[in-house]
């Protein structure tokens, strides 16, 4: 077609444009091509926009809730209370020489966490239609952008737990360090979870049904309200198989100074990592035709 | 000598009937699609039957600098071209090269949220164009200038009025500096003087040298701001060439369509001293898209006459020809006479009755059988074609008619024995 009008300013803007911009200046876009690389790259790219999307989250939730922060720490305080009674008090559950409330709050901490990372991030494609369907960004920044607002809600119920530590006289311990990996994942395990259930739930809205059940569940499957020395040995195993029981069993290690995790923790990051990869790989087989089904 | 920007060859896109919306399914339609029918939900990714081309095999090649507008009717394929360039969604066949940092601009305010305030939505909303915070801090008051909101910038955008929302939402995105810009119609929005300086804005953009492809309704806007155009008609460029001539030729052909017509003074309405034309219109049902009709389609044609002679019994009819000039029907009220004033006659086409054409309306309204009014032409509409459920034929449908009629296929039992005797 015709030439462009070579004026100086468009030689300047063209010759900036080259400078700013030069890598990734070829773009080619073809039919998807079924399984695809994991997108690490790009998505770190999107770093910002990671952070900008967990900034609102954040910053609206807080907005809108009557009661803002509090939440964040009435949730697992009144779990913890019913817990304590509950379990406890009534069954009279054993705590490892623990008192209850806080061998169960130290367990509840990263389970709520989990859980709420476990619900925003399955929902989060489908909540972002208008996104997804508007603009182009490697669509992995919004499950992972849902899973980090859970961080906000656990520092605050974590001041909690810092009360109840000096109300109930434990003494910290060098191992407090290693906590940042069990926080760690416990995230992991959230998100890749919520990977697998957001980019299913695109094409099966039954996977909101799912969530709720599927959170119930796992909560049982991991020892929040009881102790897992109720577990039989022979049964250790398989519970293991549990990335949160890893990661609980690791809280109450950390925190309370609680027996030994040995390989559970090992156990645990692998089948994350395995979950997450495998996650990665099928959200990016199905990111292609997110828009036209969302 | 110039360096190519945009090359894309042989684009094809499939969709599914039945829209975006509702493609989704429950796992239970899946589980039972695959306990009764296991072969087909095995190969659920190939030929489906119930798709369409939403664009089908475009080419074109775009150099750096120009700016280039598209044109066509809804559905033609604007939106889902420009979806494919800016890699909202991926080609069924084909591929395109751009050479170049792309920024697409399919909506404006695309992630604004309402509890944020206006500094915040612009950060957010910069990110979301991928905007680095950096670049957005150092055009932030640029922005807001071109916006002209200083003084609300701090207070949630669930209280701006909606200009000032699109102002802003606007203002962000002007901002971009890419090397390619897509833009699809965001310019419909917004007061008069506001899409002038968007306008202005855009025909910036192209004189430094940015590439732009622009697809928009506003013929003028495309004449102004582009040197080149190309007109996309059912998935297809069926134009392309310098912009004042693909417009010419876009709008000659559509200028043809005649969907309303008033005739405001009685004596040179068409008809004679018994029975004058004074309105005839035709639209879709309510709810329906006003201005893209398809086969699936109800129409309401209406038609409003004078009636000077109460005594005399009058009735209305119209013929429908069809672009190769043949009568596809002729329709007739019921013969009564009416009072002294206007009178109106609707009459519906109903959905699946006509094939995909273009269609002329003779109207009359007789007396004693002589035709007090008869007009050619007096309305002219197109209908399209839509995808056809549970058929893999994707051709065009021949017939004058298109009527969806009560089909009864089933197998008539065992074969009969044969009696060897």
């Amino acid at each position: 077609m015709n030439p462009p009008e070579t004026t100086e300013a468009a030689e300047q803007t063209r010759a900036k444009m080259r400078h700013e911009t030069s890598p990734a200046a070829h773009l080619v876009i073809q039919p998807s091509r079924g399984w695809e690389g994991l997108g690490i790259r790009e998505l770190w790219r999107y770093r910002e926009l990671v952070y900008f999307l967990t900034w609102r989250d954040v910053k609206v939730r807080y907005k809108q809730t009557l009661l803002g922060a509090a939440w964040a720490i009435l949730q697992p305080v009144l779990t913890m209370l019913i817990f304590s009674i509950i379990f406890g008090e009534l069954a009279r559950l054993p705590s490892e020489g623990f008192p209850y409330p806080i061998f169960t709050y130290t367990a509840l901490l990263p389970w709520q966490l989990f859980a709420f990372a476990l619900s925003n991030s399955s929902n989060s494609l489908v909540g972002s239609t208008n996104l997804v369907s508007k603009v182009y960004f490697p669509r992995l920044v919004i499950p992972i952008a849902s899973v980090l607002p859970a961080l906000v809600d656990f520092a605050i119920s974590f001041v909690v737990l810092a009360g109840m530590m000096i109300y109930f006289r434990i003494t910290l311990t060098p191992r407090i360090l290693w906590l940042p990996l069990f926080l760690a994942l416990a995230l992991a395990t959230a998100l890749a979870v919520g990977i697998w259930l957001s980019a299913l739930n695109v094409e099966y809205r039954d996977v909101r049904y799912v969530v709720p059940f599927l959170t119930l569940f796992w909560q049982y499957a991991t020892p929040v309200a009881y102790s897992s020395t109720l577990i039989p040995a022979k049964w250790r195993l398989l519970y293991g198989l549990n990335p949160m029981t890893g990661v609980v069993e690791g809280f109450r290690w950390a925190l309370l100074g609680k027996g030994d995790i040995g390989d559970l923790l090992w156990v645990s990051a692998a089948i994350v990592t395995l979950l997450l990869v495998s996650g990665v790989a099928y959200f990016r087989r199905m990111e292609a035709s997110f828009a036209d089904v969302i | 000598m110039t360096e190519t920007a945009i090359r894309v060859e042989h684009l094809s896109k499939r969709y599914r009937i039945g829209g975006p919306q509702t493609s989704y399914k429950t796992l239970r339609e899946t589980l039972v699609s695959a306990v009764s029918a296991p072969s087909r939900w095995l190969k659920r990714g190939s030929d489906g039957p119930r798709t369409f081309w939403a664009l089908d095999d475009v080419s074109f090649e775009i150099g750096q600098g120009e700016a280039v507008g598209i044109i066509g009717r809804n559905g033609a394929g604007k939106s889902t071209l420009l979806k494919i360039l800016s890699r909202i969604t991926r080609p069924t066949r084909g591929r395109a090269e751009l050479f170049g940092r792309v920024s697409a601009l399919l909506e404006v305010g695309t992630g604004f949220h309402g509890e944020l305030t206006g500094r915040e939505n612009v950060f957010l909303n910069g990110a979301i164009l991928g905007m680095r915070r950096q670049e957005i801090m150092r055009k932030f008051d640029q922005i807001v200038d071109f916006a002209g909101i200083e003084q609300f910038l701090d207070t949630p955008v669930k209280y701006y009025s909606s200009g000032m929302y699109v102002r802003l939402a606007f203002a962000v995105a002007a901002h971009l500096e890419p090397e390619i810009l897509v833009v699809d119609e965001v310019l419909a929005v917004g007061d008069a003087e506001f899409q002038k300086k968007c306008l202005n804005k855009m025909g910036t953009a192209a004189r430094e040298g940015r590439t732009v492809l622009f697809v928009s309704h506003n013929m003028s806007a495309i004449q102004d701001l582009c040197e080149n155009a190309f007109w996309l008609d059912r998935g297809r460029v069926v134009f392309s060439g310098n912009a004042k001539a693909t417009v010419a030729a876009y709008l000659s052909k559509h200028a043809r369509e005649v969907k309303e017509q008033h005739w405001n003074d009685l004596a040179s309405a068409p008809g004679n001293e018994t029975v004058r034309l004074v309105y005839a219109g035709i639209q879709a049902e309510a709810g329906l898209d006003p201005n893209y009709w398809t086969v699936e389609t109800p129409l309401r044609l209406t038609f409003r006459i004078f009636n000077y002679r109460p005594d005399l019994p009058l009735y209305l009819n119209f013929q429908l020809y069809n672009q190769e000039g043949v009568c596809v029907f002729n329709t007739a009220s019921g013969r009564r006479t009416h009072d002294y004033g206007e009178v109106e006659g609707t009459c519906t086409i109903p959905a699946n009755l006509l094939n995909d054409n273009t269609y002329a309306v003779t109207f009359m309204a007789h007396y004693r059988g002589t035709p007090g009014v008869s007009l050619v032409d007096a309305l002219v509409f197109e209908i399209n074609d839509v995808g056809r459920e549970g058929l893999d034929y994707y051709g065009k449908w021949i017939g004058a008619t298109r009527p969806k009629l009560d089909w009864r296929v089933h197998h008539l039992g065992r074969a009969p024995e044969t009696t060897d005797n």
